[in-house]
């Protein structure tokens, strides 16, 4: 739990007891029940959220409160939730955005 | 239906709530968040008197004291458009869709960026994402970062990640290009830098601010400001450095700095690497009104006020029947600010809504307002009276050019 502020100055102490437990491309992961699914992941070490759809670079969170999108995921099948705004909750299933066939361009690999 | 509707849980939109629901009636507030409280959740600052302004405290308390009175809050919903159909406002939600005669705007401010070369990469945030990671999710944004772009929210972030040990390397400027024309020249930013010396407990900026009140002491001290910045908090406040670049592979790895003219031209052959996981950009706040421009407000771009502001009374009431604004959407200020408005938009509604006599409460409400401003502790904008002026001018010429039509 190296990653977590867990006694601050001003702030009261968190719990760090009772933690939950969520999947992230398949692999279990322990978060904090108040945190957001983009936190329990950065307290993970995890920085990367998605691949851009179009050009793959790697993104995460920007600005953490939902106005920029960049770290949007998917959370039990569903689509384009965005992990700054999202608790985590047990057994929760989240998965990152993956680069995407795109319709746009000509994508057969002799021309990628 | 909802009596009133509330766009916003943060300080604006509860205070609003409290007011409505303290005069009985009945008010829903709406967040995409998932606690009540907005960008007021991360703040935390030791005011002059010694007390910590604790962002979470404050928050919890006015999200309860507006359920005790019955004020319905819905989280994690997010506003995808607002119309107005006949005589009512229709709130379109990603759950439900909400009708409603007074509509209260309190959407707050968003953060402004400047792209640098580098920003897509993971580890590179907004400073305001720095500030919510570490004070509301109390997770570090990483072990040691740089701060790029110099004023007052990135100080005042810089000494609260200080404060939960996650190290700064240094705060310095964006290199200069059309976007970062303002926040980019050492000279612009030295002076809205005054405006926080009273935060700084280091006696070189605080004497050093009394004595660059006028133009030619500024100039001086940036052409003399110490190459390796002068300290806040211990952490190094460069001037004369701007990061020109960000680098690493999957992540970020550290930044690129140079060494800066006065006026902002990179000096050639000073590039110097600096090691950093993560790196905050702190571009400012413009108020976050949307939704007032999909509804129809004229807007007025305000520079005192951070940028366009839907055109408003000193009641809250925009132009359009039954549409009030409150907090950063009418300009950056503090949280106290955005109380002080929230009630006055509160009565408003309230007197709109049918209830008579309450004009000497309004009339106080407004004076309040004008009060918290006077004495607020930190001043996003150092000339937020004069906006508000203007503004007043604005509302003034479109009430009588409305008088001409209707004559």
């Amino acid at each position: 739990m190296k990653n977590r502020v867990i006694d601050h100055p001003v702030l009261d102490s968190i719990d760090e007891q009772k933690t939950i437990s969520f999947t992230y491309d398949g692999k279990e992961y322990k978060g904090l029940p108040h945190e957001s699914i983009a936190a329990a992941l950065l307290a993970n070490g995890i920085r990367t959220l998605r691949k851009h759809e179009e050009s793959g670079t790697p993104r995460g969170i920007y600005c953490n409160i939902g106005h920029c999108f960049e770290c949007r995921v998917t959370v039990n099948g569903q689509q384009g939730v965005r992990a700054c705004l999202t608790r985590v909750s047990e057994g929760m299933n989240v998965a990152s955005g993956e680069k995407l066939l795109t319709s746009v361009k000509d994508w057969r690999p002799e021309n990628d | 239906m909802t009596d009133i509707l509330i766009i916003g849980a943060g300080p604006a939109g509860l205070s609003a709530a409290i007011t409505i629901a303290e005069h009985g009636l009945n008010v829903h507030v709406i967040d995409e968040y998932m606690d009540a409280g907005g960008r007021l959740l991360g703040q935390l600052y030791e005011e002059p008197n010694g007390n910590w302004w604790n962002g979470i405290k404050e928050s919890n308390k006015l999200a309860e004291k507006a359920s005790n009175l019955g004020v319905k809050i819905s989280l994690n919903t997010s506003v995808n458009n607002i119309e107005k159909i006949d005589d009512k406002w229709v709130v379109y939600t990603d759950t439900n869709t909400y009708s409603t005669s007074h509509l209260l705007l309190a959407t707050g401010a968003a953060e402004e960026p400047f792209p640098i070369p580098g920003w897509t990469l993971p580890g590179v945030m907004s400073v305001g994402a720095a500030q919510v990671m570490t004070n509301v999710q109390r997770v570090k944004p990483g072990e040691r970062g740089v701060i790029i772009g110099v004023n007052v929210l990135s100080s005042a972030i810089a000494m609260e990640l200080n404060l939960a040990k996650i190290d700064v390397a240094t705060i310095a400027l964006p290199k200069i290009n059309q976007i970062t024309e303002e926040s980019g020249n050492p000279e612009n930013v030295l002076n809205s830098l005054l405006h926080v010396a009273h935060m700084a407990p280091s006696a070189f900026v605080k004497f050093g601010s009394k004595l660059m009140k006028n133009d030619f002491m500024k100039k001086l001290g940036i052409t003399f400001f110490p190459k390796g910045g002068v300290k806040m908090w211990g952490i190094p406040i460069q001037l004369r450095k701007a990061v020109i670049e960000i680098y690493g592979e999957e992540r970020v790895e550290g930044v690129k700095m140079a060494t800066i003219s006065p006026t902002g031209e990179v000096i050639p052959g000073t590039e110097e690497n600096i090691s950093a996981d993560f790196v905050c950009i702190a571009g400012g706040l413009y108020p976050l009104a949307e939704l007032a421009a999909v509804a129809g407000c004229p807007f007025h771009l305000i520079e005192e006020l951070g940028g366009y502001v839907p055109l408003h009374n000193n009641r809250m009431e925009t132009t359009l029947d039954g549409l009030y604004v409150a907090g950063n959407i009418t300009g950056i200020e503090g949280a106290k600010v955005a109380i002080s408005q929230g009630v006055t938009a509160g009565l408003s509604i309230v007197h709109n809504s049918g209830k008579q006599k309450l004009d000497q409460e309004i009339a106080a409400s407004i004076q309040a307002i004008e009060k918290t401003r006077e004495e607020a502790y930190i001043q996003f904008h150092p000339d937020v009276k004069e906006g508000k002026k203007k503004l007043q001018q604005y509302w003034e010429a479109h009430k009588s050019s409305k008088q001409l039509v209707q004559s």
